[in-house]
């Protein structure tokens, strides 16, 4: 008797349990970000599936801007609270605050983020930091690897990299270096979306269908925040959106959108042509190569 | 139930595998409109006057300046019946390590040849390092037929030529499929094509979509590396977690626990979602034993009545991926499922002329990008298999102590076989 097929969604969720208990062997002080987001919480569901019946053994991390939509943060702090895990939160305002950070003339705070992970990452001692990147969301990232060494700058250099063969993942690092991991490299933005459906994981609401005070800027959706806005002739008005992505309140747009159920968000997700950072992150725009070079800098 | 294709791509610099991948994903309709728009913006900066698909796929900075693929990039498309993980491999520089790397998770290779060129030293070192690593199924993409007026004698010429050099690196006859393409045009790419008559064959997507997929590990015998041992105190729950390398396992099934040789017996298999019937190659699982043996990460749970070898003297082929050179007497670390020890280098041995596709005379050091045979001491006994028989079993890394780099893809055993 032979064991039954697996289908691609089962592939990749073995795939990531792998993942998942090769860094529990290897490392002594591993985290995961865990923003709230799609792909994050995604992350978490699977580790909690990776070392069941046992608790997960790592902490949370959350490198908060506060410019957090108030339903996430929410959803962020039952998720911890449910499922019994750990949270650490870095806040970027403690950084602003004492002076390490200095607020952006444009007011966006993602990239900002990128101190405070670093900071608690050689604060914390942490040794592994698991991410929910996807190769698929950019062309930088198609080169990134599963398991992905960092310099003690958190440094990412994409020419030097260590080759990746069959499922044998490098783990070693030298004091002060740590290793990015990536579980759902290897995901799509349409296999995530199956999976939470299949798997009946809990999002927060703004990813689904609702009317909310948005104004227009770049051709993106924005919500009147602290991050400034809406400025000059930007006019707020109600409309019918959803949020693809889930980040900085200032970078991150919502898309107009009737989908209230996860059959319906797959089915647009699928017709939809635009990726989701084309539609909704400001930040990728700014060149070419934005991503990339943010990564070079330490950036997820 | 759609399930999942990984394979990966390799041909030389300017066979056009970037195109032929951007082609792929452009009409799976896999590129969305404003990655269209990117490259079209692009496309005009560079004074093109259509759209250079490769700059769909060449993502970082010095690869888009210098117009070439430098690492290993991974793509992700689908189409109503599967899903599509492509590792795309430069042909440029340091060929070997990214053919390698490449091709140890395919379950299928694309080689692109120029229909005006032919089968190269090129295709032939690729097809070399695709046979070394067993991928299981081949494609030989002839591109740029539009440039040869789709000349079928030709095409039958490289066809036949081909054939005798898989033939040679012991690839089945019917493991080998040979497409003509021209990825500019899209001839035969996802769109059949009007000027090859001729041909009968499947589109290169038609054949990735009906290619079977069943991994070779499925048929043989069960391993299952300990990655980590589950304990949660409440329920008094223990068991053995990591993914099934190969074989199948159920309850009730005899195993042995290596490298120990304590016998027991399968009590349960288990996952989050509730216990399994059967687990088959690839799946996560956690294993629970009816006998309470002291086991810990880096052991291998192996079918009772068809278990590895336990040795610590290795014979194995190694692809040496480093700058840094190596020679006989260095001492590094092997890292085997989930087992790192260390391990001393013996005696180098016959080298792969991967030009030639022939053995020759043992070299001093092996250099970035030569494969050769060696022979290895490890600390700890290790449970292998020949990769030739077990992918999963019989392959392993060689790390270098101080920098914790990734110097070789190790395989067991001789796993490439040359006939005359």
């Amino acid at each position: 008797m032979t064991a039954p097929v697996m289908d691609a969604l089962d592939a990749l969720e073995s795939e990531a349990i792998h993942i998942f208990r090769e860094v529990a062997g290897e490392f002594d002080r591993p985290v995961i970000l865990f923003s709230g987001g799609k792909d994050s919480t995604l992350l978490v569901h699977l580790a909690v599936k990776a070392f069941a019946p046992a608790p997960v053994p790592f902490p949370l991390l959350h490198v908060d801007t506060g410019h957090n939509y108030a339903e996430v943060i929410e959803f962020r702090d039952r998720i911890v609270a449910e499922k019994g895990l750990r949270l650490e939160v870095a806040h970027v305002q403690d950084w602003i605050d004492d002076g390490r950070l200095t607020e952006r003339p444009d007011g966006t705070r993602n990239p900002l983020q990128t101190v405070p992970l670093l900071d608690s990452i050689v604060e914390k001692r942490y040794d592994a930091v698991f991410g929910g990147g996807r190769r698929d969301e950019e062309r930088a990232r198609a080169k990134e690897r599963i398991m992905s060494l960092r310099d003690g700058f958190g440094r990412w250099d994409p020419r030097s990299q260590r080759p990746e063969l069959w499922n044998l993942y490098n783990g070693r690092h030298a004091p002060g270096e740590h290793v990015r991991v990536f579980p759902i490299s290897n995901w799509t933005e349409l296999d995530v979306w199956r999976y939470i459906q299949r798997e009946g994981i809990e999002l927060p609401s703004i990813y689904f269908s609702h009317r909310r005070e948005v104004f227009r800027r770049d051709g993106m959706w924005l919500a009147e925040g602290p991050w400034g806005g809406p400025r000059g002739a930007e006019a707020l008005e109600e409309r019918t959106v959803r949020y693809r992505t889930v980040g900085d309140g200032s970078c991150t747009g919502a898309v107009e959108s009737t989908a209230t159920t996860l059959d319906e968000i797959i089915a647009e997700v699928t017709a939809s042509r635009l990726t989701e950072r084309g539609a909704t992150r400001a930040d990728d725009r700014m060149s070419e190569a934005a991503m990339e070079d943010r990564k070079r800098e330490g950036y997820f | 139930m759609k399930d999942l294709l990984r394979f990966a791509t390799a041909g030389s610099v300017d066979d056009g595998k970037s195109t032929l991948v951007g082609r792929l994903l452009y009409d799976t309709k896999s590129v969305l409109a404003d990655q269209i728009e990117a490259v079209q913006r692009a496309s005009v900066d560079k004074g093109l006057s259509t759209p250079d698909l490769s700059l769909l796929v060449d993502g970082l900075r010095a690869e888009r300046e210098q117009g070439i693929t430098i690492d290993v990039a991974y793509r992700y498309f689908s189409t109503p019946t599967r899903e599509f993980v492509l590792a795309d491999t430069p042909g440029h520089v340091q060929y070997t390590r990214n053919t390698v790397t490449g091709a140890s998770t395919a379950e299928l290779a694309v080689l692109l040849v120029d229909a005006r060129h032919g089968v190269v030293e090129q295709t032939r070192r690729h097809a070399a390092v695709l046979a070394l690593l067993h991928v299981p199924r081949l494609v030989l993409a002839i591109n740029k037929i539009d440039l040869i007026d789709y000349d079928e004698a030709a095409l039958t010429a490289i066809a036949k030529d081909f054939a005798g050099l898989a033939r040679s690196l012991g690839f089945a006859d019917d493991a080998v499929v040979t497409i003509p393409v021209s990825a500019l045009v899209g001839d035969n790419v996802v769109e059949r094509s009007a000027h090859t008559p001729w041909y009968d064959g499947p589109t290169l997507l038609g054949h990735l979509e009906s290619v079977p997929v069943t991994p070779p590990e499925a048929g043989a015998p069960f391993r299952l590396p300990v990655q980590y041992v589950i304990r949660e105190h409440a329920s008094d729950y223990r068991g053995y977690a990591g993914q099934v390398a190969s074989g199948t396992v159920r309850p009730g099934d005899e195993v042995v626990v290596l490298p120990g040789g304590h016998r027991t017996t399968v009590a349960s298999v288990d996952t989050a979602d509730g216990p399994l019937a059967t687990a088959g190659a690839g799946r996560s699982v956690t294993v629970r034993l009816t006998d309470d043996i002291d086991i810990a990460r880096g052991d291998v749970l192996a079918a009772a009545d068809a278990p590895p070898r336990v040795t610590t003297e290795l014979d194995a082929t190694l692809c040496w991926l480093s700058d840094k050179p190596l020679r006989a007497g260095a001492r590094l670390l092997l890292k085997h499922g989930a087992r790192t020890t260390q391990v001393i280098v013996g005696a180098l041995g016959d080298r792969l002329d991967t030009d030639a596709v022939a053995y020759v005379d043992a070299p001093e050091t092996l250099a970035i990008n030569d494969i050769a045979r060696v022979s290895l001491r490890t600390a700890d006994p290790l449970p292998v298999d020949d990769y030739a028989d077990i992918r999963t079993g019989g392959s392993f890394l060689l790390i270098d102590p101080p920098t914790g780099n990734t110097l070789a893809a190790g395989l067991v055993g001789s796993p490439l076989t040359l006939a005359g």
